[in-house]
């Protein structure tokens, strides 16, 4: 006689219960993190970092010194990181999420790096007359921390990142006398088109 | 004795539902054998539910692209979430492009909470035992 096969499986054990159960969590808590990033960026932040820039590039036109003007864009760059951060913090609380979310601390460890790394080449160029450069370099080291913060976010950010680095790459091979035209239209420009394709699409 | 008469005939049917899963309040539109709410159990679905629990609302574009799943999938899912009004569904126009985009009602996130609830009560449960 052959054997007789049960029609219905037989309710899991408990220990695979609790691995079911606990996988379902897993799976809920990364979701969620994964879908959080669309409230981490604030493109209206975006956008008010973009006015910022184009006002920072402005008066660094009309500074007498090299150092003057990395000092103009050093204050930029401390302004931009405090409205980056009010503004995420600011959407974070209106869509009742802990600003350091999973995916805020990524990009946040992604951004990082780059930062560092661009102080200590900033100063290195400086000591060495290569001011010239910064333009292009700051545009592409940004682009790149924008491109890798963004794998954690929608797909627009990492779009952004890639803008950032082709202006970058183009101010690094234009004449010098282009550069404030080049900054303006990347950390303004770029800023203020993608924060409000951001902020429509994204959810502010 | 009629304790006694229950338990014999959980026994009898078989039932191992966790004892701490029985604390678990609220009731489920559809549900399994362990009082889990089918409807989000299915793990599209829960994924939907989930995502649309941090976010006030997501493009149907957005939850394809989380959920790594196709057009038709999507809208099976979602369609019947809507018909549980777990979620709400609203078409609108981005100048000439449609645009679908979907929200969780406050019975959508009563349902999360209750599946949460449920799943760290199975996992009590069966971690005491």
């Amino acid at each position: 006689m052959a054997d007789v096969l049960p029609i219905r499986r037989r309710p899991s054990n408990p220990p695979e219960m609790q691995a079911r159960a606990m996988d379902n969590l897993r799976f809920i808590r990364e979701t969620m993190e994964a879908a959080g990033t669309f409230t981490a960026v604030s493109g209206w932040g975006q956008v008010v970092i973009g006015v910022t820039a184009v006002f920072a590039a402005l008066i660094a036109a009309r500074q007498p010194d090299p150092a003057a003007w990395v000092l103009v864009w050093a204050a930029e760059a401390i302004l931009a990181g405090l409205v980056a951060v009010w503004f995420m913090y600011d959407k974070a609380r209106s869509a009742s999420l802990p600003l350091l979310s999973g995916s805020a601390r990524k990009m946040l460890f992604s951004f990082t790096p780059v930062f560092v790394v661009g102080m200590v080449v900033t100063v290195a160029f400086m000591e060495r007359g290569m001011t010239p450069l910064l333009p292009g370099l700051w545009m592409l080291l940004y682009g790149t921390g924008v491109v890798a913060a963004g794998a954690f976010s929608v797909r627009i950010v990492p779009v952004m990142g890639a803008a950032f680095i082709f202006v970058g790459c183009a101010a690094l091979f234009l004449p010098a006398t282009w550069s404030t035209g080049l900054m303006m239209a990347g950390f303004g420009g770029l800023h203020i088109v993608f924060g409000y394709l951001i902020a429509r699409r994204h959810g502010g | 004795m009629a304790k006694h008469n229950a338990a014999s005939s959980e026994r009898a049917r078989g039932d191992k539902t966790p004892r701490g899963l029985r604390t678990v309040k609220g009731k489920a539109g559809d549900e399994s054998p362990l009082g889990l709410d089918r409807l989000i159990h299915e793990r599209l679905r829960l994924g939907i539910v989930s995502a649309l629990a941090v976010n006030d609302s997501l493009s149907f574009n957005d939850l394809k692209r989380l959920m790594n799943t196709t057009d038709g999938n999507l809208s099976v899912h979602a369609r019947k979430l809507e018909e549980a009004h777990y979620v709400t569904c609203n078409k609108s126009f981005e100048g000439r492009v449609p645009r679908t985009s979907y929200a969780l009602t406050p019975s959508g996130r009563r349902a999360l909470e209750r599946y949460l609830d449920h799943m760290e009560a199975l996992i009590r449960a069966t971690r005491d035992r």
